[in-house]
């Protein structure tokens, strides 16, 4: 197992940064090109709520990342699986790419909640008039936050996201369809 | 890639060319012309989009805000975009049902003209 953390600033200019990151090391841990287009887009949404997040509750905090390179299933709870994990014929665990992005904003006030107000329902978009075209207090978009997880649940393989009193942690990951990526190759950033 | 805006007039409507990344971070420029524009008495907007290399759920809303505002004085603001990346998420939002689509901004002229 292969781990890169990175750290930001609450900062919207930073999210590319992480974007960039993560994409560059999925790619560099196998992922299947098809997918690389996920990961990019569900950790610039786990960031870009993140950022937001802080921004309200507390910009002197920074966003943490980690970007996991070969770890096991997680089973239903959230939780790393206790059980051992199988082993196939080739003698190689099926493993995965896990990105997990901690925030320190309190989930109460971010409502961070999948079932409130998410995508499906066209209609909701549209709703809740900003008559005065000011930026909302959701932040740039007007759009809740939860559309944003939505977002990342529909294209991360596995998701769980934990809401805490000091912060919520998102997890993604995505199976590696990996062809023994070569552990000297470098990694670029595109 | 940073986010490039561009517009101009065609047959009555205003045709905004976005190329680059749209998200938290340059969103909030998009958001901006889309309210002058409006302001400016521009009801009919095309975004022609065949040029964006990301889009996330703040670029979403910024073009969800642009369409409220549109409505608002009887308008239409409709999308040209061909790339699968980027409908992606326009699908998994169930935002198709909201905007019109379309593949050139002719067809998107065409098509309000003919409604």
């Amino acid at each position: 197992m292969a781990i890169v953390q990175l750290t930001i600033s609450a900062l919207p200019a930073h999210v590319r940064t992480a974007r960039l990151m993560a994409t560059a090391v999925a790619r560099r841990a196998g992922i299947a090109e098809s997918a690389l287009d996920e990961v990019r887009l569900a950790v610039g949404e786990a960031c870009s709520r993140a950022v937001e997040a802080h921004r309200v509750h507390c910009p002197d905090q920074p966003i943490q990342l980690e970007l996991i390179d070969g770890t096991g299933k997680r089973s239903q709870s959230g939780r790393q699986s206790e059980a051992p994990i199988s082993t196939p014929p080739n003698g190689r665990r099926a493993q995965r790419f896990e990105v997990i992005v901690s925030d320190r904003a309190p989930a109460k006030e971010t409502g961070t909640d999948l079932n409130s107000n998410g995508p499906g329902n066209a209609g909701a978009y549209l709703d809740d008039e900003d008559e005065h075209g000011e930026t909302p207090p959701d932040g740039v978009s007007g759009l809740s936050p939860d559309v944003g997880l939505a977002v990342i649940v529909g294209l991360a393989d596995d998701v769980s996201i934990e809401p805490h009193d000091n912060g919520t942690v998102v997890r993604m990951s995505w199976p590696l369809g990996r062809n023994d990526a070569d552990p000297e190759s470098p990694i670029s950033v595109d | 890639m940073d986010l490039k805006l561009d517009h101009y007039t065609e047959d009555d409507t205003e045709i905004v060319v976005v190329e680059g990344e749209i998200d938290v971070y340059t969103a909030p420029r998009l958001r901006e012309l889309l309210i002058d524009l409006v302001n400016k008495g521009n009801v009919h907007l095309v975004v022609n989009m065949e040029k964006v290399e990301f889009l996330d759920s703040t670029g979403l809303g910024v073009l969800v805000g642009g369409l409220k505002r549109v409505r608002a004085h009887d308008g239409t603001l409709d999308l040209v975009c061909t790339q699968e990346r980027i409908l992606k998420i326009f699908r998994i939002t169930g935002l198709t049902k909201v905007f019109g689509i379309y593949e050139s901004v002719q067809e998107a002229i065409d098509k309000r003209k003919s409604k």
